[in-house]
């Protein structure tokens, strides 16, 4: 059972922890809490399944990825920089977003279950245990991803600028950097990678137009859990929810469907203990 | 001048008198469903194949008069909102005018609409949701007020576990038979929902006791993950260490789609039997990336099973007309408006408790089987009336198991077209003996 507990909740934290970076990434750095993020998965996802159809996986995959760009930045250029400065506003209007990005899909797609085929099919074991390879694939993408956004955000010019921007926008105007060039780089990323865990989990994923919901409140409760705007926080709380999730299913089989209850739930108690979350402060401190 | 526009108003106006006559001579039926959806779009679609072929017939005869039947699309949105399934069916009856409800789908959403027909005191005829409460307790117990009220499909849920159980039956002794395991062990697994949990009961019960009574099998343990779960890898992997050759599933919601795709990406090797409602649907494979081979479950229609000498006719047309093949909220939509038409005919008036008491004397046989009311006003299980079937996806195609020479008192009872069994090959090398 042990080595089971240990695959999956490892397997499942990485398409978490996929789904969590970008969310954090944007809130991060834009200050922008876009409850669309999922839904930009969500086309991602509905992108690739179309233009698969059309062209190979490496050409659908590119246009998905330019389809959710091209819609974020309008979203963020239109919708949301005129209204950066009332976050309960920006919160509504990414839901809003959300929402009709959700009626569209049901539109064009209608509301039958798609799927898309898994780049690597078949399952491996590890520790007895059987993986999909997909799954496998879904990990160490997940973590060239995080290591590819750390790079970006740590090792160039543009990165140090989206951070300055996000410490301190007075200051950052200052030295010369355009805050609004900074959001769209923000956005731009925070889209990319929604985009890219929607090419990554959607092999394993059921598309449908309402898939966005499920990952959302995972997503929220990782970020939260892990503080918000933190990238090590947001693995850090996507690996809890996942392992939590795990073992729930492992040791009480009759109430698996408790799984995302119970994984609140810890968040809930480690939020009472540690209210900024496991990296909040840690965070705020390193920018 | 005065001449030229004299007879022109007479013109107008006599086309006004045969088109008013024409009017009266119209049935409106409501198709109400979530039309964005599968099941709703397949009740419209079954619908209008029946609407259609009336017409072309003559439309229907009550009394001395002769009507033409028009079908109202309704769109309830009840997959998202009950509320607006309810006012859906209001505007239905207020604005549109109906005269009759057809269809229906998600349970909650029905018990809403159906209270708004009993307001209305319109008759509807249930073509998709399956809770017992929809009619037992409701007709029985205020017959005045829900007697409006009838079920052609599904079979209710009390009904399709009996059948889903003989499923299992057929599976666990497949098991022992092919593969030499004389106590197969059965996985449940069943969704969270009220309507599965007499199931899981009675499903533990009935694989733990010995035959005749029992299967004569062991429980190799219940998982019950929610009905919209979207991965359900950690319930297959521990359902695997768990030993089980048969994995009994009751689900009814999304959750069908990925049990599809991870068991069979997996491997996982336990035979999966039950009712899986996503299984049902002739996107099944798409939806799993071909991976939803061997998933058998209850459902109401197969390729090639002629139920009835209905069936195959139906099956047909629908493909013709709208290149899908029909699920059972179409069959149940075709079978209605039939009903609806034969129950008009005999009570040969539009009064509303004259139709009603001849609905009630239903004995009429659709694609699906014969429908014979019940006192609840639910369509009658058993031999010789609506069973539904065994379906298993072999080959990338569903095909019928089941009922095959199935045993009730004297009667042996096979459909046409229905073939054995399949263990999944992947079972069948792991267990082996």
């Amino acid at each position: 059972m042990f080595a089971a507990i240990l695959v999956n909740g490892l397997v499942l934290s990485g398409i978490y922890g996929m789904l969590a970076l970008g969310f954090a990434l944007t809130y991060g750095v834009a200050r922008i809490l876009n409850l669309a993020h999922t839904a930009f998965y969500m086309v991602a996802a509905y992108a690739l399944f179309f233009f698969l159809g059309w062209t190979g996986f490496a050409g659908a995959a590119l246009l998905g990825v330019l389809v959710v760009l091209l819609l974020a930045l309008a979203a963020y250029g239109l919708l949301l920089e005129p209204l950066r400065e009332h976050e309960a506003t920006v919160l509504i209007v990414t839901i809003a977003l959300a929402l009709l990005l959700q009626e569209v899909v049901l539109l064009l797609f209608g509301g039958h279950f798609r799927s898309v085929p898994a780049l690597l099919p078949g399952y491996v074991e590890v520790l007895g245990v059987r993986v999909a390879q997909q799954a496998l694939l879904a990990l160490g993408f997940a973590a060239a991803v995080l290591l590819a956004a750390w790079a970006l955000l740590k090792g160039t010019r543009l990165g140090l600028g989206i951070r300055a921007a996000a410490q301190d926008q007075e200051a950052a105007e200052l030295v010369g950097i355009s805050l609004s060039r900074a959001g769209y780089w923000a956005v731009g990323l925070g889209a990319l990678l929604a985009a890219l865990a929607g090419l990554a989990v959607a092999p394993m994923a059921t598309l449908e137009p309402h898939m966005w919901n499920p990952p959302l409140l995972v997503v929220l409760a990782a970020v939260v859990l892990g503080g918000l705007g933190s990238l090590p926080g947001a693995l850090s709380g996507a690996l809890v929810l996942a392992f939590a999730e795990v073992l729930v299913v492992n040791l009480v089989p009759g109430g698996a469907f408790l799984r995302t209850a119970v994984a609140l739930f810890i968040m809930v108690l480690v939020l009472v203990a540690r209210p900024e979350g496991l990296f909040g402060v840690g965070f705020a401190e390193e920018r | 001048m005065l001449r030229i526009s004299m007879s022109k108003w007479l013109t107008l106006g006599g086309l006004a008198v045969l088109t008013s006559l024409a009017w009266a001579q119209t049935l409106r039926i409501g198709v109400v469903g979530p039309m964005a959806f599968v099941q709703g779009a397949h009740m419209w679609y079954g619908a209008t194949l029946a609407a259609e072929e009336i017409n072309r017939a003559g439309g229907i005869q009550v009394g001395d008069r002769r009507y033409r039947i028009e079908l109202l699309r309704v769109d309830t949105n009840e997959m998202l909102s009950v509320t607006d399934a309810a006012t859906a069916v209001e505007r239905a009856i207020t604005a549109q005018r109906v005269d009759f409800l057809v269809g229906g789908f998600r349970s909650e959403a029905v018990l809403a609409m159906t209270e708004v027909a009993a307001d209305y005191k319109r008759i509807f005829i249930i073509t998709g949701a399956g809770l017992d409460g929809i009619l037992a307790g409701r007709v029985d117990r205020n017959y005045e007020r829900f007697k409006y009220l009838f079920r052609v499909s599904p079979n209710r849920s009390s009904d399709l576990a009996r059948t889903s159980l003989l499923l299992l039956g057929e599976v666990v002794q497949a098991v022992r038979q092919q593969l030499g395991i004389p106590r197969p062990k059965v996985a449940i697994l069943a969704e969270r929902a009220a309507w599965a949990d007499p199931l899981v009961e009675t499903a533990t019960r009935l694989i733990a006791a010995p035959p005749p009574q029992g299967y004569g099998a062991e429980v190799a343990g219940t998982w019950r993950p929610s009905a919209v779960a979207t991965d359900v890898t950690s319930e297959l992997t521990a359902i695997q260490r768990a030993g089980a050759q048969v994995i009994y599933t009751v689900l009814s919601g999304p959750v069908g789609v990925p049990f599809g795709r991870d068991w069979g990406r997996l491997r996982i090797p336990a035979a999966p039997v039950g009712i899986n409602v996503e299984a049902q649907q002739e996107t099944w494979l798409k939806a799993t990336d071909n991976l939803g081979n061997y998933v058998a479950t209850l459902s109401s229609l197969a390729p090639g099973v002629a139920i009835t000498p209905k069936t195959i006719p139906f099956i047909t047309s629908f493909q013709a007309r709208f290149k899908e093949f029909p699920i059972y909220t179409a069959s149940g939509a075709y079978g209605a408006l039939y009903v609806l038409a034969d129950a008009l005919n005999r009570a040969g008036t539009l009064d509303v408790e004259a139709v009603v008491k001849a609905l009630e004397a239903t004995d009429l046989v659709g694609p699906s089987g014969r429908i014979v009311f019940d006192k609840t006003h639910d369509v009658t299980w058993g031999p010789g009336f609506t069973t539904g079937l065994g379906v298993q996806w072999v080959g990338n195609r569903m095909q019928a198991f089941w009922p095959r020479n199935w045993r009730v008192g004297d009667k042996v009872i096979s459909y046409a077209g229905v073939r054995p069994y399949q263990l999944p090959p992947w079972v069948v090398e792991a267990w082996r003996r």
